[in-house]
């Protein structure tokens, strides 16, 4: 079923989610929290392929045709993996995302380390299916399924202090042998504001199943309104900070990977146009839209900023 | 080798051969093995092709001098021939499939955006090149005249490597390949250019 996206302010998850099922985790997630603290969760198995259980269907949802599923495991970019968009889904087979911990730290009240297994239990999982544009001019449609990041930060509570978020991939040269394009560990920052919006994923599936190492297994940060490469991958760090991260391509070239890096067809990459997009899978290019068609619920965010500057 | 060189069948066969990757392409299209992004494919390939044999055609002077095979001559016309082919093709996927021959559009690129000006020159001074291969206008123009313009596949091939150095976003080895590979083919030109100016200024020691 496929429900199309409403206003933000229109929705609540308890409205999404049937009352039964929704009471359910209310009981299961506090069981859980007790818990927690006792014993030490046997690593799960977060093989690939995997189907992921108890995924309820966000109204977060475009009613765009998705992308196959071949394409989207198989053209991407992740450099620590290569930088043809083949190479991901080559170089990362054997990749080890088990056991994998993620440190969440800094302008917190309380930092602490995430097992995978634990970041799936944190709020519902939820498939979501965004529209996902690259840089690059070119663009999909995913069916992703994550929690939404400000349940995570939630739990950690941001201190006065914490102004921005930093993520850092995790990066290991001797499973990423292909890596030596980019200045690693790759590194993203959001704006706190941006981080907490209801539209920004943690992402740890996509089609059903959990995500493809190529993807970013085992967690990824999905960003709908921004530019793909915003969207880090393999995450293992999220540090809370005051002042502006420094984020790898911004680094790398400030003048074509801006901070913001949102989607906006009236700021041209210096290389190329960003009026157009080709979606994977169709012969015409399409007119890419503000915001990537998420405007109505994130243009607040930018109000009195200029995007010509900030891009 | 020589022989090879100088047979009759060796023409057709080199044709074929450098209609392959064409017709590789055009398979792959039918059997979906373009990836997931087919018009990027296309432009890559047709664009490594045309720089491919820009390089094969300029090295054919040294090859032919280094290795004492006069006869591989006869492929160089071909040769050049197929890189404004590939060329071709390369801009008609641009100006097709990414453009949608939206001319405005391509005229603001071309002016605005550097890799593809300087990607347009390249292409632009192959064609009267193409239209010169024959051997009419050779004795048209006469011989010197027709090298000398013929030089500016010196240019073309240099502006096929900025072109695509340009164009990457961050790994530039491949164009650094093509690079080195220019170096090489131009540098050899000079190395002779300069010997042979020597040798016209220093006159030949006469024998006694």
């Amino acid at each position: 079923m496929i429900i199309k996206s409403r206003q933000s302010s229109d929705l609540r998850y308890s409205q999404v989610t049937p009352k039964g099922e929704y009471l359910n985790r209310r009981r299961f997630l506090s069981a859980g929290s007790l818990a927690l603290g006792a014993l030490t969760l046997p690593a799960q198995p977060a093989q690939a392929g995997t189907k992921l259980e108890g995924v309820v269907k966000s109204s977060y949802t475009v009613s765009d045709k998705a992308t196959p599923y071949k394409d989207v495991t198989t053209y991407n970019n992740f450099y620590e993996f290569g930088v043809d968009k083949e190479d991901p889904a080559v170089n990362a087979k054997n990749f080890r995302t088990s056991p994998w911990t993620i440190s969440v730290e800094g302008d917190v009240a309380k930092p602490r380390k995430f097992d995978i297994s634990e970041i799936l239990k944190i709020a519902p999982l939820e498939e979501r299916i965004y529209r996902h544009r690259c840089v690059e001019a070119w663009s999909m449609v995913v069916p992703w399924i994550g929690i939404p990041l400000n349940a995570l930060l939630k739990l950690v509570e941001p201190t006065a202090k914490a102004k921005y978020v930093a993520f850092q991939s995790l990066y290991d040269p001797r499973q990423m042998p292909k890596a030596g394009a980019l200045d690693f560990p790759y590194m993203e920052g959001l704006r706190l504001d941006e981080a907490m919006h209801p539209l920004t994923m943690l992402t740890v599936g996509l089609y059903g199943e959990v995500l493809p190492n190529q993807n970013g297994a085992p967690l990824r940060l999905t960003v709908p309104w921004k530019y793909g490469f915003k969207g880090i991958k393999s995450i293992n760090r999220i540090r809370l900070v005051g002042s502006q991260p420094s984020t790898s391509w911004n680094t790398m070239a400030a003048r074509e990977y801006g901070f913001y890096s949102n989607v906006n067809p009236n700021v041209d990459h210096p290389r190329w146009s960003q009026a157009k997009e080709r979606r994977i899978g169709e012969f015409f290019k399409r007119d890419t839209l503000m915001f990537n068609g998420y405007g109505d619920q994130v243009a607040g965010l930018y109000s009195g900023l200029d995007l010509k500057k900030n891009y | 080798m020589k022989r090879i060189l100088s047979s009759r069948w060796v023409k057709p066969v080199v044709f074929l051969a450098a209609l392959a990757p064409l017709l590789l392409l055009v398979w792959q299209f039918f059997h979906d093995g373009l990836g997931a992004n087919p018009l990027q494919f296309i432009t890559h390939a047709t664009g490594d092709w045309t720089l491919r044999f820009l390089v094969f055609t300029l090295a054919v002077t040294p090859l032919r001098k280094l290795l004492n095979l006069p006869d591989l001559i006869r492929f160089r016309r071909m040769l050049g021939l197929y890189a404004f082919f590939y060329g071709c093709l390369h801009l008609m996927t641009y100006l097709w499939f990414d453009k949608f021959f939206d001319w405005a559009d391509i005229v603001k690129d071309i002016a605005k955006r550097p890799y593809i000006t300087i990607g347009t020159l390249g292409l632009v001074l192959m064609i009267p090149l193409a239209i010169t291969s024959t051997v009419g206008w050779i004795r048209r123009m006469g011989g010197k005249r027709w090298q000398m313009l013929h030089r500016l596949t010196y240019v073309s091939i240099v502006a096929g490597v900025i072109h695509y150095y340009w164009l990457v976003k961050l790994d530039v080895s491949r164009p650094l390949f093509y690079g080195g590979l220019t170096a090489i083919l131009l540098l050899y030109r000079v190395a002779v250019w300069f010997m042979k100016s020597r040798a016209r200024r220093v006159p030949a020691p006469v024998a006694a």
